[in-house]
C-alpha cells in the first residue's frame, strides 16, 4: 500500500484535523513535518476527506498547511531481547539514551530505536528443519539477564508454516534472519528475533486462557491474607491523594513474589519514578541475587509529558507484559494511575466533540477500562508452559469519592478491590487499605474460616467503636469493649505495616500464616478475662507493643524466638 | 515581515477571531486599540481562522483594530538583572525600572527527562515545627497551601521565603489583592530579601486572562536560574485564581466543561506548571509552594483535588494553623531519616496520640465521662497545640524533638506510647 500525505486545516491543542489525499487506516501513525522534527501523532476520526490525529508532542509552532506523512502503520511497539531493565516513555522511546543525545530536556520530535540492534545475543535454536510452526511458537531462545527469551514466530502469522531453515547457535544481532519458514504457498517468510506489535490489540498466540487459581504473594500482609490477589489476575487501589496508593504499588513492585514486573507511570509525578529508577539498580532481589532492575521495565510518562502519549502508554505496557507472558512467565503490570489514562481520553473525547457522557468522560469509557483489564489472564502455550499477565491499577477518584465514573467502571471487572482510606492514612494507619470496604475474589493464603473469623472481629470491633462515639465508654460493656480492642490489636500489629522498616516491608508467606493463625487462635477466639476497661486497654497496648517489636526482628532468628516468648507471657498472664 | 490584520471577525468574552494565513499555533499577537497595545495569543486555528486570546481583555477594542502577529510564542527577558525587579502578568515593568529586552527566553519549554531528575535529598529547614518535625520541606519539592480565604497563608509563605535557605525567591501573584501585593514586597524587604527576588505580579484589579502567563513566567525564569547552579524558591500564590482563568477562556471557547465548569484538562495544565519543580544534577533546584485557597472549604473542590494528586503533598491552614491531619510531604522520607533517629518515631507517635485525643475531645463535648486515659490525653493535646501547632513557635528540629520527649513524659508511661523499646531507652527524660 502507498503511504498517504495530508495538509493541516485545523490545531486545537494537542488535535490536528488534516485534509487527507489517499487512504489512510483508523488508529494510523502519522507524522507532522515541522521543519527537521517529525511530531508523531496518530489517527483517531476519519470523517470525509479530514483525518483527525492526536499529536504525541507539543503542537506550539505547527501552522495551517504544514504536511502530515502517514506511514501505514498502527501505532506498535518493538519486542525482542533487550526489553528488560530499559525505561521508556509511553511510546517507547529509551529515556536514557535521549538524555544522554539531548540532556536534561525532552526533546520534540525524536524517535529512537526501542531496543539495541547493535548488541549480540547468543542464539540457541529449538525448533527444527520440518517442525510446524504458528505465531507464537518457539523457535529458539537467547539468554536475557536471568530469563530464557523466546524466540517466538512473529505474533501476525497466525497460518500454519514448516519451519523450512533455522541458525546455528552463534551471536546475532537482534535483525539477523534465524529462522526461515514456508506457508502453505510455499513461500518464504524470513522471521529475525524482533518484530513489531500494535498496541492496541492484545497477544493471543497461546494454547488456552485458564482461570486464575495460584496466589500471588505481595508480602504485604493484608492483601495476601485478606484481600489477595491471584496470578493472573486483576486488581484495583483506588484511594484519595496522600492515601498511599504510590507507595503501595512501590513496595509491591519491590517484593512482590514474580519474575517480571512492568510499571507504567502514567500522568502521575515525575518524582516517584525517578525512586524507582534511581534505586532499583541497587537493590538485589534476593530470589535471583541480581538487581531488581534485571527483571524491570519503566513505561514512564508522567504528568507533564504529553497527553496523548499517556493515553498510549498503559497499553505499551501491557503488550510488553503479554509478550513476556509468552515466554511462559510470571508477569505483574502495576498502572499508576489509571485515572489519569482514563482524563487523557476525556481530553481528546473533548477534542473530538463527542457527547460526553458522566463528568464529561466518553461513553465508551467502561469498555475500554474492561479491555484494558482483560488482558490479563493466566495462559497455556503452545509448548505447554503456562504464563500470566496479572495487572493493578491504581485509580484516583476526584475528591476520594468512589462513586465516579472511573472507579465504578473499574470495580466491574477487577478480582481484587484494595480501597485505600483517608480517615485511615490521616490516622498514619498505612497500608491505608480500608479493611471493612475492601474485597477479593481470589483465595487467601490463610484458611478461610480463620480469615473469616478475623474479618468478623474488625466489623464487630468497628460497631462498638461507632457505638462508643455515640453511648461513651462508659455505657459500653466490659465484653463489647474486648471486641473492640482485639480489632484495634489485629489491625495494630497486622494490618499495618511499616513500609520504611527493613524487615517489616516485607512478610512471607510462611511468616504470615504463621503469625496470622497465632493471632487468630490465641487471641482474637480467647476469651480473656478483666477486672475492668483500663486493665483490659493496658493488657492489648502492652500485647501491642511485644507484637510490634516482634515485627521489626527478622524471621527465623533468636531475636524473633525471644520476643515471641516475650509475647507468649503476656498472653499466659492472663489466663492464669 | 510581521503579518498585519486589519479586521476583526468576532469578539467573545476575551477571545478574538482574524482571518490569517501562516500563524503558528501559540504564537503571539499585538493589538493596537484606542486602549494602547496589548498582547494575545493564538489559541486555535481552524482554516484560515485564527482565536486569539487577548490578556488585556476586549474591552474597548474595535472590530477595525490592527492585529499584529509577532511570529514568536510568549517570552520572557533572562539575565541577572532581573533580580529586585517587579513586573506585571505580560512582563511589563511594575517598578519603573527598564522593560525586558534582551536574551529572550521562550516561556512554557519542554519537560524534564524524568531519566535525568536525580532523588532530592536536601531538606529545607523552615522552623516551623510542624514542618520541620510532621512534614519536612524537601528541596525540588512541589507542595501547595491548602486554605480558605481569610486564613493567614501569604504571611506564612513570606514567613517561610525570608527562614527558607534558599539563593533566590520568584514571587507570582495571580490576582493578589494590592494590599498583599504590597505586603509581600515589604516584608521581603525588611528582612533583607527583596534583592535576590523577582516578582511577577497580576493583580485583582487586572485583567484576569492576564494572570494565566504568570506561573510560566515565573517557572520558565526560575529553570534557567536552576540551570545556572541556582537553589530557586518559587512562590505562587494563589494558583485557585489561575484554574478560574482557564475555566473562564475554556467556556468562551465553548469546550464541554468536566467537572464544576473547569475543563477536562485542568489536571495537566496545573500538572504542567508544578511538574517544573525539580533538583538538577550537577545544578541547582526548583522547589514550588503555592497557595491554593479551597472555595467553601472543599478539598474536594476541582482546583484542590487535582492539585493534591499532582503535588507531593500538601499544607491545611486552617485557623492559623497548619493542621496536623491532612498535612503531609511525601518526600520527607527522604530526608528525615539523616536529622536525628528518634525524627520518625515522634513524628508518628506524637501524632498518632493527638488523634486519640481529637476522638476524646469529641467525646468530651458530648458530655461523656473522662476515664483515666481521657484525661490523660486531654491534658496531651493541650500541650501539642502549645508547643507544635502554633505557628508562633520558632524552633530549630532538634529543640522540638526534645519538646516531644517531654510532652509525652509529661502525660503518659512510656509502654502507653507505643514507641519502640530502645528509643525509649535513650530519649525517655528521666
Amino acid at each position: 500500500m502507498s503511504k498517504s500525505s495530508g495538509k493541516i486545516i485545523s490545531i486545537t491543542g494537542n488535535m490536528i484535523g488534516v485534509k487527507l489525499e489517499g487512504h489512510i487506516i483508523q488508529n494510523e501513525v502519522g507524522y507532522v513535518l515541522l521543519g527537521e522534527k517529525r511530531l508523531k501523532s496518530e489517527v483517531i476520526k476519519i470523517e470525509g476527506d479530514t483525518g483527525y490525529l492526536q499529536v504525541f508532542e507539543y503542537t506550539k509552532g505547527i501552522k495551517v498547511g504544514d504536511i502530515v506523512e502517514f506511514s501505514g502503520k498502527m501505532l506498535s511497539v518493538e519486542l525482542g531481547p533487550g526489553l528488560l531493565a530499559q525505561i521508556y516513555d509511553g511510546l517507547q522511546n529509551p529515556l536514557p539514551e535521549l538524555a544522554e543525545k539531548f540532556g536534561f530536556f525532552l526533546p520534540i520530535g525524536i524517535e529512537l530505536k526501542a531496543i539495541s540492534y547493535k548488541k549480540k545475543w547468543e542464539f540457541i535454536p529449538i525448533a527444527k528443519k520440518g517442525d510446524h510452526v504458528t505465531a507464537g511458537s518457539v523457535l529458539g531462545s537467547v539468554d536475557e539477564g536471568i530469563f530464557k527469551h523466546k524466540i517466538m514466530v512473529p505474533f501476525h502469522l497466525k497460518e500454519k508454516y514448516i519451519v523450512n531453515e533455522i541458525a546455528l547457535r552463534n551471536d546475532y544481532t537482534i535483525d539477523h534472519v534465524v529462522a526461515k519458514i514456508k506457508d502453505k504457498k510455499d513461500e518464504t517468510i524470513n522471521v529475525s528475533m524482533v518484530f513489531e506489535w500494535p498496541v492496541k490489540v492484545p497477544i493471543e498466540a497461546y494454547k488456552e486462557k485458564l482461570s486464575p487459581k495460584d496466589i500471588l504473594v505481595t508480602k504485604a500482609r493484608v492483601i495476601d491474607t485478606l484481600f489477595p490477589v491471584a496470578k493472573g489476575g486483576t486488581y484495583c487501589i483506588p484511594g484519595p491523594f496522600g492515601a498511599g496508593k504510590t507507595v503501595l504499588q512501590q513496595l509491591t513492585s519491590r517484593y512482590a513474589d514474580v519474575d517480571i514486573v512492568i510499571i507504567a507511570a502514567c500522568g502521575e509525578r515525575a518524582g516517584e519514578v525517578v525512586e524507582t529508577l534511581r534505586e532499583f539498580p541497587h537493590i538485589k532481589d534476593p530470589k535471583t541475587g541480581k538487581t531488581l532492575m534485571e527483571r524491570t521495565i519503566i513505561i514512564c510518562n508522567t504528568s507533564s509529558m504529553p497527553v496523548a502519549a499517556r493515553e498510549s502508554s498503559v497499553y505499551t505496557a501491557a503488550t510488553l507484559g503479554e509478550y513476556y507472558r509468552q515466554m511462559g512467565l510470571n508477569v505483574l503490570l502495576l498502572a499508576d494511575s489509571t485515572s489519569r489514562w482514563a482524563q487523557a481520553m476525556r481530553e481528546i473525547s473533548g477534542r473530538l466533540e463527542e457527547i460526553p457522557g458522566e463528568e464529561a468522560y466518553p461513553a465508551y469509557l467502561e469498555s475500554r477500562i474492561a479491555q484494558f483489564y482483560e488482558r490479563a489472564g493466566v495462559v497455556k502455550l503452545h509448548d505447554g508452559e503456562v504464563g500470566s499477565l496479572t495487572i493493578g491499577g491504581t485509580v484516583s477518584p476526584a475528591g476520594g469519592n468512589f462513586e465516579e465514573p472511573v472507579t465504578q467502571s473499574t470495580l466491574k471487572v477487577v478480582g481484587a478491590f484494595h480501597g485505600l482510606s483517608r480517615d485511615r492514612a490521616n490516622a498514619r494507619k498505612f497500608p491505608s487499605i480500608d479493611p471493612l470496604e475492601s474485597w477479593s475474589k481470589y483465595k487467601s493464603i490463610a484458611e478461610e474460616n480463620l480469615v473469616t473469623f478475623a474479618k468478623m472481629i474488625l466489623t464487630k470491633g468497628d460497631q462498638v467503636r461507632q457505638m462508643m462515639k455515640v453511648v461513651g465508654e462508659e455505657g459500653t460493656s466490659l465484653e463489647d469493649f474486648v471486641v473492640y480492642l482485639k480489632g484495634e490489636f489485629f489491625d495494630g500489629v497486622y494490618i499495618q505495616q511499616n513500609g520504611f522498616d527493613p524487615v517489616d516491608a516485607s512478610t512471607n508467606e510462611e511468616r504470615q500464616k504463621y503469625v496470622f493463625s497465632k493471632i487468630v487462635n490465641e487471641i482474637l477466639k480467647k476469651q480473656f478475662s478483666f477486672e475492668d476497661k483500663d486493665k483490659a486497654r493496658h493488657f492489648f497496648y502492652n500485647l501491642r507493643h511485644a507484637f510490634i517489636d516482634w515485627n521489626y526482628k527478622a524471621w527465623d532468628t533468636d531475636a524473633a524466638k525471644k520476643q515471641e516468648e516475650k509475647l507468649n507471657e503476656i498472653i499466659k498472664g492472663n489466663s492464669e | 515581515m510581521r503579518k498585519v490584520c486589519t479586521r476583526i471577525l468576532s469578539i467573545v468574552g476575551n477571545v478574538l477571531t482574524v482571518r490569517a494565513e501562516g500563524v503558528k499555533y501559540e504564537e503571539l499577537a499585538e493589538i493596537s486599540s484606542s486602549m494602547g497595545k496589548s498582547l494575545a495569543q493564538v489559541i486555535r486555528l481552524d482554516k484560515d481562522k485564527v482565536f486569539l486570546q487577548a490578556f488585556q481583555g476586549s474591552r474597548g477594542i474595535s472590530t477595525g483594530d490592527e492585529v499584529t502577529f509577532l511570529g514568536h510564542p510568549m517570552r520572557v527577558g533572562f539575565s541577572s538583572n532581573l533580580l529586585g525587579r517587579i513586573f506585571n502578568g505580560s512582563g511589563v515593568p511594575r517598578d519603573n525600572g527598564p522593560a525586558l529586552s534582551e536574551n529572550m527566553i521562550e516561556i512554557a519549554g519542554p519537560a524534564v527527562n524524568p531519566a535525568k531528575r536525580i532523588i532530592p535529598s536536601r531538606m529545607i529547614r523552615t522552623n516551623i515545627p510542624m514542618i520541620d518535625v510532621f512534614n519536612s520541606l524537601v528541596e525540588s519539592q512541589k507542595l501547595p497551601i491548602f486554605s480558605v480565604s481569610g486564613e493567614p497563608y501569604n504571611e506564612l509563605l513570606a514567613r517561610i521565603a525570608l527562614q527558607a535557605e534558599v539563593d533566590m525567591i520568584i514571587l507570582g501573584g495571580i490576582g493578589l489583592k494590592y494590599d498583599q501585593y504590597m505586603y509581600f514586597k515589604n516584608t521581603l524587604e525588611e528582612g533583607g530579601a527583596l534583592s535576590r527576588s523577582i516578582f511577577f505580579v497580576h493583580t485583582a484589579a487586572d485583567p484576569i486572562v492576564e494572570s494565566l502567563m504568570v506561573p510560566d513566567m515565573c517557572l520558565s525564569v526560575a529553570e534557567k536560574f536552576a540551570l545556572s547552579g541556582k537553589r530557586v524558591l518559587v512562590l505562587l500564590t494563589d494558583m485557585t485564581n489561575f484554574a478560574d482563568a482557564l475555566k473562564e477562556i475554556a467556556i468562551t471557547m465553548e469546550q464541554v466543561p468536566s467537572n464544576r465548569g473547569y475543563p477536562g484538562d485542568l489536571y495537566s495544565q496545573l500538572a504542567s506548571r508544578y511538574e517544573k519543580a525539580v533538583d538538577f544534577e550537577d545544578a541547582g533546584s526548583i522547589t514550588t509552594l503555592a497557595v491554593t485557597t479551597m472555595p467553601g472549604d472543599d478539598v474536594t473542590h476541582p482546583v484542590p483535588d487535582n492539585t493534591g494528586y499532582i503535588t507531593e503533598g500538601q499544607f491545611y491552614l486552617r485557623h492559623g494553623r497548619i493542621e496536623p491531619f491532612g498535612s503531609l510531604s511525601r518526600l520527607k522520607q527522604l530526608v528525615n531519616k539523616d536529622t536525628r533517629e528518634d525524627h520518625r518515631s515522634i513524628m508518628d507517635g506524637t501524632l498518632q496520640l493527638y488523634a486519640q485525643f481529637k476522638e476524646t475531645e469529641e467525646k468530651k463535648a458530648m458530655g461523656f465521662k473522662m476515664s483515666n486515659w481521657d484525661e490523660k490525653l486531654l491534658k496531651y493535646g493541650k500541650l501539642f497545640e502549645d508547643n507544635m501547632m502554633d505557628l508562633k513557635v520558632n524552633i530549630p528540629l532538634e529543640k522540638a524533638l526534645d519538646k516531644g520527649w517531654k510532652m509525652l513524659a509529661d502525660c503518659f508511661t512510656p509502654e502507653e506510647t507505643n514507641f519502640r523499646t530502645e528509643l525509649i531507652e535513650n530519649f525517655w527524660p528521666k
